[in-house]
């Protein structure tokens, strides 16, 4: 999927005070290749990132008003559209009380085991959607339409609300709620009115995540027969490739990002949320919950049993049923191969890319720079399908040398999940002076060696991580995937949904076991580094 | 901090494998031009070198077909999955550039879209000859290879013989509202409105399916219209009939409550979709190509539609069907010209109805 979650909790990244000390020798300290090759770099990054975006315009463009008109004002149209914002008003409010609420229990109540429960809500993101759907239809095969996709939506993505509301919970500054309670106010007074405000970010960025997943999602519906844009995109584009239909349901897609991405903006506010001045911060204090204690472990009991028990369970069912017929070694591994194949280059491919933006963002931080990382931004969070139209459609027309070729594949894998990656080699090179840079500079090594030997190598564990998330990402990428895959790829998740559409569902068992074991880390990644990066 | 030399190299390493990567593709795409073989009658069977086949039909079944040619040619197969229409209208946008040797459909009009496009070559006279008429578009430019019948799978507890429809059309009447499946969104399920609009002509058509629109409720792909029926969520389904007896030979789990029921009487609902095989004008390696086709149209490939667990009827080289399926002379098809089938227009039509 698209955007990332830690790009949406990192608080900003600490600027590091330009340094003015000058070099020993008299020489001054350059940047490795020079600023304005890097920014070259960078702009034509950035000008790929927009090709999604160029795309869906001019192809709108070119299809004349009338003939756009006619596509995009039909009643079918009007179905999706409702199809698509009931989805987003039901599911969003809900993903918040469950992510706040369980946030709430585990970091600010006297909840017991709370260590073992803040894992256990954040582990449903292990499973994609798409498989939690194929657990459910399993359990309760008459699932269907807008009541069953919010069910299997709000149980695969709440912890995306969740986790950085438990990162922002766990170091809010206990003082002003002493204050209130100084002052007065009873416990629940002081939850709506003195720690709900301050998770005001965490909740937006949240929504807005929960928000893109639901739009971009393609297996997850299409399993239980709930028609979403996507899945109506897709359906377009398995009877006409890429027709004019699709295209302009795409563009339909595309604006309701835009106004989503609009809506986050605007909601965030700019109210400041850090504390000034010096002073140590204590450690928040636990609420007793006294006869509360019992209906909130069932509480909590219940939704992980839900969203993650079941899946679990079926999907072992379903592998236990197959025997070893299923994993017949001729299909199962070259699917795995391909997939960490995928997997690894791509991740590395993104660092690659990331590098330049992230190196503008931290050392000459400007408008400039943010524009750039703010057009990648807008790309990475439109649906994997409209990317994947795109790609198709220059790749064909324009640069047939590439199209149907894996590079093109792995480049919409790096524009889909360049932020996760940005984020992190951004709070690693902000970590990693530049005084360093240039002291070695000034002992005589050449800016290209010494970034390399300082800077890039004090980076890489940081990189390491975002190579981490993005791999991850691929892992569990379909929709895209399935439309860029060039002749005789399968991955794990392009495999798994050929053989659940034709319902041997055994048969797919081993492949969804396999993504939710390589997505375990992840998870696990992603919450230990919110917690980190909320801690900064 | 800890410093670790081996990440960085890590780091460095994978990003001259992204490079590389993406650079030259992964060799699917820039495969050697293989040696186009002048010798277009070759019946040995050593053909050698490699094609790339794009499938829409199961790929159990090709994969059935592709291993057993790989055995006896030598030729390398590279197999792209995808959906009838899809594929085809890929092809018609790849053009000239194709990657694409060999085109398998399940269904006809999209065999029919590439021919109008111009990019099938003549199918070579020695396969022509394998296939009787009735199976193969009067161009030539491509043939068939298997057939499906449609079916309707009802369930017998919800509805009695006599209350059976006698024509597919009854479906589009008010008392079948809310009580039939289809997967519209499917190849299969377009090329039967495909022959619906041969025969009828567009206004009927578009009658039918506005009253398909309020009658029916829509699955993704047959399998899952029958388990519906299965399931007793709706009475009937609209589907072809190997997807029957094909669960039937496997467990029965998705069709035990489910009886198959055929229109006959040369019925828009008897319909008989053929299944296509083509070459593409634009291929390197047109004597493999070729020769592929005239493999599963020979009697062995044939005999992997009878004796396989694909319950897809034989069409050609005398070898009979699978003798659990209704023989094919009983299912009384109406004579539709399968080069006739026009993909485009159903799309369309059905766009406009508000099923895609």
């Amino acid at each position: 999927m698209t955007t990332d979650l830690s790009a949406r909790i990192s608080p900003e990244v600490p600027e590091v005070s330009a340094s003015t000390t000058t070099a020993g020798r008299g020489k001054r300290p350059r940047p490795p290749f020079g600023v304005s090759a890097i920014s070259l770099l960078a702009v034509l990054i950035a000008l790929f990132s927009l090709i999604p975006l160029g795309y869906v315009a001019y192809m709108t463009a070119a299809t004349g008003w009338n003939t756009a008109v006619g596509l995009i004002f039909r009643p079918r149209v009007g179905e999706l559209l409702l199809n698509t914002v009931m989805l987003v008003v039901f599911t969003v409010p809900i993903c918040l009380v469950l992510g706040v609420g369980g946030a709430w229990l585990v970091e600010r109540t006297k909840l017991r085991g709370h260590r073992w429960w803040a894992v256990a809500l954040a582990a449903p993101l292990a499973i994609p959607a798409f498989v939690n759907s194929y657990a459910w239809v399993t359990a309760v095969p008459s699932l269907e339409g807008i009541w069953s996709g919010v069910l299997i939506a709000t149980l695969s993505y709440f912890p995306l609300v969740y986790i950085p509301a438990a990162a922002t919970l766990g170091r809010l500054d206990p003082a002003i709620e002493q204050s209130a309670a100084s002052l007065g106010l009873g416990p629940w007074a002081i939850f709506f009115r003195v720690v709900l405000p301050q998770l005001r970010i965490a909740m937006t960025g949240g929504a807005l995540l929960v928000s893109l997943h639901l739009l971009a999602e393609y297996g997850a519906f299409a399993m239980i027969r709930f028609d979403t844009f996507t899945t109506a995109i897709m359906t377009q584009f398995q009877s006409t490739f890429n027709g004019t239909a699709g295209n302009m349901l795409a563009s339909v897609l595309v604006f309701f990002c835009l106004i989503l991405l609009l809506a986050e903006v605007r909601s965030r506010g700019n109210a400041r949320y850090a504390r000034i001045g010096s002073g140590a911060q204590a450690k928040p204090t636990r609420l007793p919950l006294h006869h509360y204690q019992i209906p909130s472990q069932l509480a909590l009991l219940a939704l992980t049993v839900l969203a993650f028990g079941l899946p679990i369970f079926f999907v072992l069912r379903w592998v236990v049923a197959g025997g070893a017929r299923v994993w017949s070694a001729d299909e199962f591994l070259p699917a795995l191969l391909q997939t960490l194949a995928y997997g690894t280059v791509g991740a590395a491919a993104t660092i690659v890319v990331g590098f330049p933006m992230a190196y503008l963002a931290v050392r000459h931080p400007s408008w400039f720079s943010k524009m750039l990382e703010l057009s990648n931004y807008v790309t990475s969070s439109l649906p994997g399908i409209v990317v994947g139209l795109a790609f198709v459609t220059v790749s064909i027309r324009m640069v047939p040398g590439v199209y149907q070729t894996s590079g093109v594949l792995i480049a919409a894998y790096v524009l889909l999940f360049l932020p996760r990656a940005l984020v992190n080699i951004r709070s690693g090179l902000a970590q990693a002076p530049k005084e360093l840079d240039e002291a070695a500079q000034s002992l005589g090594k050449a800016p290209l060696v010494s970034f390399l030997k300082v800077t890039l190598r004090l980076t890489a564990p940081a990189a390491a991580g975002g190579a981490a998330l993005v791999f991850l990402a691929i892992v569990n990428e379909l929709t895209a995937t399935l439309l860029l895959s060039p002749n005789g790829t399968h991955t794990l998740a392009t495999e798994f949904w050929s053989k659940s559409s034709e319902i041997d569902y055994s048969g797919a068992a081993p492949y969804a076991l396999l993504m939710i074991l390589l997505s375990a880390p992840m998870t696990y990644l992603l919450f230990q580094q919110s917690k980190k990066v909320a801690g900064q | 901090m800890k410093i670790r030399a081996n990440a960085l190299a890590g780091i460095a390493l994978a990003a001259t494998a992204a490079l590389s990567l993406t650079a030259c593709g992964n060799g699917t795409a820039s495969s050697a031009a293989t040696e186009s073989a002048a010798a277009d009658t070759a019946t040995s069977t050593k053909v050698g070198g490699e094609i790339t086949v794009y499938n829409a039909q199961h790929d159990t079944l090709t994969k059935e077909w592709v291993d057993a040619f790989t055995k006896q040619t030598g030729v390398k197969v590279t197999v792209r999955q995808g959906s009838d229409t899809e594929l085809s209208n890929q092809i018609v946008q790849e053009g000239a550039a194709s990657p694409a040797d060999v085109f398998l459909t399940e269904n006809s009009p999209a065999m029919a879209q590439v021919e109008n496009a111009g990019l099938f070559a003549d199918i070579d006279k020695a396969t022509v000859d394998q296939v009787p008429a009735e199976y193969r578009p009067s161009t030539n430019k491509w043939t068939g290879i298997a057939a499906r019948s449609t079916v309707l799978v009802y369930d017998k507890t919800k509805i009695s013989d006599d209350k059976l429809p006698k024509s597919m059309l009854d479906l589009a009447k008010p008392e079948w509202k809310g009580r039939w499946a289809a997967s519209p969104s499917g190849a299969d399920f377009q090329a039967i409105v495909a022959a619906l609009l041969e025969q009828k002509g567009e206004a009927a058509t578009t009658e039918w399916l506005k009253g398909m629109k309020d009658n029916f409720k829509g699955y993704k792909g047959n399998s899952t219209a029958m388990k519906a029926v299965n399931a007793g969520e709706v009475d009937a389904a609209l589907i072809y009939h190997y997807y029957y007896y094909g669960d039937q030979a496997k467990t029965g789990e998705n069709s035990k409550n489910v009886t198959p029921y055929f229109f006959k009487n040369q019925d828009p609902g008897a319909f008989l979709s053929v299944s296509g095989g083509g070459v593409l004008k634009s291929s390197k390696n047109s004597a493999a190509a070729q020769a592929f086709i005239k493999f599963i149209t020979g009697k062995q490939g044939q005999e992997v539609l009878k004796n396989g667990t694909s319950y897809e009827y034989a069409i050609a080289s005398n070898v009979d069907s699978n003798a659990k399926l209704v023989p094919i002379k009983d299912l009384q098809a109406p004579t539709v010209d399968p080069a006739k089938l026009n993909s485009a227009k159903v799309t369309d039509l059905m766009t406009k109805a508000g099923l895609l």
